[in-house]
């Protein structure tokens, strides 16, 4: 059996833009998973990367700026069963949403988010965003960046995402692998995906990225800046669940993510299957949470009076 | 000589144990049979400022409480420096002796304007500047002065109980000075007792000591001032089946008892109270038919109260959850509502029945954090962006609560909008006697959800249709995929900006509205209490309720014909019946614990009628009995126009 993930909903992104990239590689990814359309819920905020629900044939919700997290949360949380996905810019969830993006971390609910990575707001015209480094001015600043960027790998790492990773929007293959795994991963998951914005991002490239700045004396090829963590030999596992591990596979990840310029990695930086997904917290105090989540409550009877023994939930407030 | 009232006030440092003396003595006075009605008041603090906390308990039904105390209890000087002018004649002081002799001036909680008030007063009288002073004041008007040296009873005590530690024993002055009430008032021991026991239920031998310590100051009393006190309350018969509970818990058990299985929040005064009372109870007991109803149902339902990073979280995580089917609130007051408009207007564009529970305080602001006011009805009936349809639903007490907040849940959900309940602190923290909730009486009516099955061809979650409504689905069903946006949208969901198409969904979306004013009954939208023929028509909204009703029959006694009609539906207005009973009014008068009579403004702009008369309050502090009565009496006896009410402490 196999899946549509297209709506047919005409994509309205520029010509070129990295978004194409990663759409492909979210639908390739949940088609060899083999979910059913309707188990995913695709939550997002506000801009050009945030379309992408209704591009999607799976439930699809097209929230508002910064709060698409916590949108997810209370859907997930409120039926566990959903497979769920949140698709949003750098702007959404670095900058109007950081505080979302942090607490998400604290709470290891088991779903993925996946970051459109470009360094600027698109849709009003190429400000700089929260990913956008100090000094650099895209074709639209006035005069470069005064900010310095957030490293949303390792912000990550800190507030505690227990699967953090890097994709490329132009490499469908190898991010469509990062996204199965991510989703596959039990916590909540992290996939920052560099994604060239061709209109306003004059900087950063798909050319830039490629390298193609730079020539290989000896061939005459371009030498690429991206290269992937897997081929270097990293291992981003917690393998025992031991403080120790934890803080070397932390430090090492977070030493990676600083890497820029000249080689930047992609691939996997950090997991940790070893910390309790909200959901079993949750389990640990509602034994049937599971099996009879908030969504499948049945909350009347027949006669539609309520379900629940009201007589003993007021026992305490009794007076005899 | 028996009062068909009796007022009791206990006063203290914030953390001393104040609310939980008064808890004991509200519990006390209704396990004896007597309707009791408890608030309230203390300061944005932990520790160490004033609270204070005052019972009305009478054989008749109470509903508010009132500005005239009969015996007021006390261990610190500055609750007999702000509190000892309230007593009536023949009234009574419980009071420390160690503390007459302290400087008013040296007391550092109390505001320094507050201070210099009081010493011009006392001067004023030919007084001086210590506690003993303010005694000596009231003595002239006949109030009964009860020393109560604590210290030494504390060491008594000490012997009695077999704990040496009067530091420990010292958390007792509260039940002390309860106890030292009760004597006075020559109630029966026995409830206090079992108030007592009540009250430290797990903790038995914290019970035990303070039973005893109770019982040592009540015979100490009886033996010292036994007949001191001219009032006295005794214990009635009661057959009703009651409960004593608080406007944050009724609300909190109305949500379960109408299904809301999803809550969040950040927490704020004074809505936090109802969430970790939810959290308490988060796993809950079904009816015994229903285990057998289905054997995949667990035999316990369950809550999630989901604590959020901020308010922005608490509205859109309730969202969705809501899209999932779950019924979901949340609870917040005005800072936090003022976070959740976008969210709002969120859930209205894309028709997802949420609840906001919103708890008034004193704005703007961070305002008067832990004080009361009804300032927030404008903003909960116009807060957000763009228009939008939306239910505003106002509870006027603690008992009416519980029932309105299932049906909030039920418009929220057959209308498909955003519902804010409104509420206010007065209601919140007050504690009050009501007949036990009747299940029997809650009616869960659900919105129209649709299946796979259901479908004869593709799903439109926004399809147009004639009542507004269309049938919604579940997130994670199977057959009825759809999208959402806060962009303009096509009835699958899809972003449009074709402007036909807006009109169109635009007044689908509003037009929800008008059915749910022709569906909802006026018996849920108003509450009308006496003729309303009355030529005064009295108006009001939330927790004046109970003042303006215990002041009724005082104001009919006077010959003033009044009628109170109590407004619940804000949004829909029952524009026609309020008309009809404006129109005919020679007088109307407007009760709000606000500055502007914001009901007032609603009334004009919805019937082109507008009060004449204005009864306003907003020191912070809510509308006692005698100030709803003068209040009224001035409006319509002395015709005057705008009345402001500057009672309370």
């Amino acid at each position: 059996m196999s899946y549509t993930y297209k709506s047919g909903v005409h994509i309205d992104w520029c010509p070129g833009c990295g978004d194409f990239g990663i759409l492909s590689a979210i639908q390739m990814a949940l088609s060899e998973m083999k979910v059913e359309p309707h188990r995913v819920a695709v939550f997002s905020g506000i801009g050009c990367s945030s379309k992408t629900p209704h591009y999607i044939n799976a439930y699809g919700i097209h929230t508002i700026h910064g709060r698409p997290l916590p949108y997810a949360i209370g859907a997930k949380l409120a039926n566990p069963n959903l497979v769920v996905l949140v698709v949003s810019g750098d702007g959404d969830m670095l900058s109007i949403g950081a505080g979302h993006f942090v607490s998400a971390g604290r709470r290891n609910v088991d779903l993925t988010c996946v970051v459109f990575d470009n360094g600027v707001y698109g849709l009003t015209k190429g400000q700089a965003s929260p990913t956008l480094r100090r000094g650099i001015k895209t074709k639209a600043l006035p005069k470069p960046n005064i900010n310095d960027a957030v490293n949303p790998i390792a912000l990550a790492i800190i507030s505690g995402y227990t699967f953090v990773a890097r994709g490329y929007a132009f490499d469908i293959k190898h991010l469509k692998d990062l996204l199965k795994q991510a989703i596959q991963h039990k916590g909540t998951s992290l996939v920052d995906v560099l994604q060239p914005c061709p209109s306003y991002n004059d900087i950063m490239t798909k050319e830039w990225y490629a390298g193609e700045d730079r020539a290989d004396p000896a061939t005459g090829k371009s030498i690429p800046r991206i290269y992937k963590l897997e081929d270097s030999g990293f291992d981003p596992v917690v393998h025992n669940p031991d403080e120790k591990e934890v803080a070397q596979k932390m430090c090492n990840a977070i030493a990676k993510s600083l890497e820029w310029g000249d080689r930047i990695p992609i691939g996997v930086f950090y997991q940790n299957p070893h910390v309790p997904t909200y959901e079993e917290r949750l389990t640990s105090r509602i034994p049937n949470y599971r099996q009879y989540p908030p969504a499948l409550q049945k909350i009347a009877d027949e006669s539609m009076h309520p379900i629940v023994d009201l007589k003993k939930l007021m026992e305490r407030f009794k007076l005899e | 000589m028996q009062l068909d009232r009796l007022v009791w006030r206990i006063g203290g440092a914030q953390g001393s144990g104040v609310d939980l003396a008064a808890n004991v003595f509200a519990r006390a006075c209704a396990m004896g049979g007597l309707n009791v009605f408890g608030t309230r008041e203390y300061y944005s603090n932990i520790k160490g400022m004033h609270s204070y906390f005052t019972v009305v308990a009478s054989d008749k039904q109470v509903r508010a409480h009132s500005n005239n105390v009969h015996l007021l209890s006390s261990f610190d000087a500055e609750t007999v420096v702000r509190h000892a002018l309230s007593v009536v004649p023949n009234g009574g002081i419980i009071f420390d002796p160690s503390v007459v002799e302290e400087d008013i001036k040296k007391i550092p909680t109390m505001e320094r304007e507050y201070v210099k008030r009081v010493l011009k007063m006392l001067k004023s009288e030919g007084l001086g500047e210590n506690v003993k002073d303010v005694l000596e004041l009231v003595k002239k008007r006949d109030v009964v002065q009860i020393p109560l040296p604590y210290l030494d009873l504390l060491k008594e005590i000490s012997r009695l109980v077999a704990e040496p530690q009067i530091s420990i024993l010292m958390r007792m002055v509260n039940i002390m000075a309860v106890s030292a009430a009760f004597s006075l008032l020559r109630y029966d021991f026995e409830f206090l007792s079992k108030s007592i026991d009540a009250t430290f239920k797990e903790r038995e031998r914290i019970a035990k000591m303070n039973v005893k310590a109770a019982e040592y100051v009540y015979d100490y009393v009886q033996q010292t001032h036994g007949n001191a006190l001219k009032l006295s309350l005794l214990p009635t018969r009661s057959s009703e089946n009651r409960i004593l509970i608080s406007g944050t818990t009724s609300v909190a058990l109305g949500k379960i008892a109408g299904g809301v299985r999803f809550q969040s929040y950040y927490p704020i005064t004074p809505a936090a109270d109802e969430s970790v009372y939810l959290e308490d109870s988060e796993v809950f007991e079904l009816k015994s038919e229903a285990e057998v109803e289905s054997s995949i149902m667990g035999k316990s339902g369950s809550i999630i109260v989901f604590q959020t990073e901020d308010e922005i979280a608490a509205i859109t995580s309730a969202t969705g959850a809501a899209l999932t089917g779950t019924r979901a609130s949340t609870a917040t007051s005005g800072p936090g509502f003022s976070l959740m408009v976008e969210g709002l207007s969120w859930a209205g564009m894309n028709e997802v029945p949420v609840v906001v529970t919103l708890y008034q305080r004193g704005g703007p602001s961070t305002g008067l954090p832990t004080r009361h006011e009804q300032a927030d009805l404008l903003f909960a009936m116009y807060g957000g962006h763009g228009e939008f349809p939306r239910i505003v639903f106002a509870s006027g007490d603690i008992e009416e609560a519980f029932y309105d907040a299932v049906l909030v849940q039920n418009y929220a959900e057959r209308y498909q909008l955003p519902v804010v309940h409104i509420l206010d602190k007065a209601l919140a923290n007050s504690v009050m006697t009501c007949r036990s909730f009747d299940p029997s009486k809650v009616l869960i009516e659900r919105g129209q959800f649709v299946s796979e099955k259901d479908l004869g061809g593709e799903y439109l979650r926004f399809k147009f249709t004639e009542s507004g409504i269309s049938p919604m689905a579940r997130l994670g069903e199977k057959g009825t995929i759809f999208w959402n946006t806060g962009d303009e949208h096509d009835e699958y969901g899809h972003i449009t900006e074709d402007p036909l198409l807006r009109d169109t969904m635009m007044e689908k979306r509003m037009r929800k509205l008008d059915t749910a004013a022709k569906e909802i009954p006026d018996e849920q939208k108003l509450k009308i209490f006496g003729e309303d023929s009355a030529p005064n028509i009295v108006v009001s909204w939330g927790s004046p309720k109970g003042a303006i009703l215990d002041s009724l029959d005082l104001l009919n006694k006077e010959g003033v014909e009044v009628c109170y009609v109590q407004v619940k539906m804000m949004r829909p207005f029952p524009t026609k019946t309020m008309g009809r009973i404006l129109s005919g009014a020679k007088k109307i008068v407007d009760v709000e614990n606000n500055y502007s009579g914001q009901l007032g403004k609603i009334i004009k702009s919805e019937l082109g009628i507008e009060p004449s008369h204005y009864v306003l309050k907003y020191n912070g502090r809510p509308i006692s009995n005698e100030e709803a009565f003068h209040g009224i009496m001035s409006a319509v006896k002395e015709d005057k126009r705008r009345i402001v009410l500057r009672g309370g402490i």
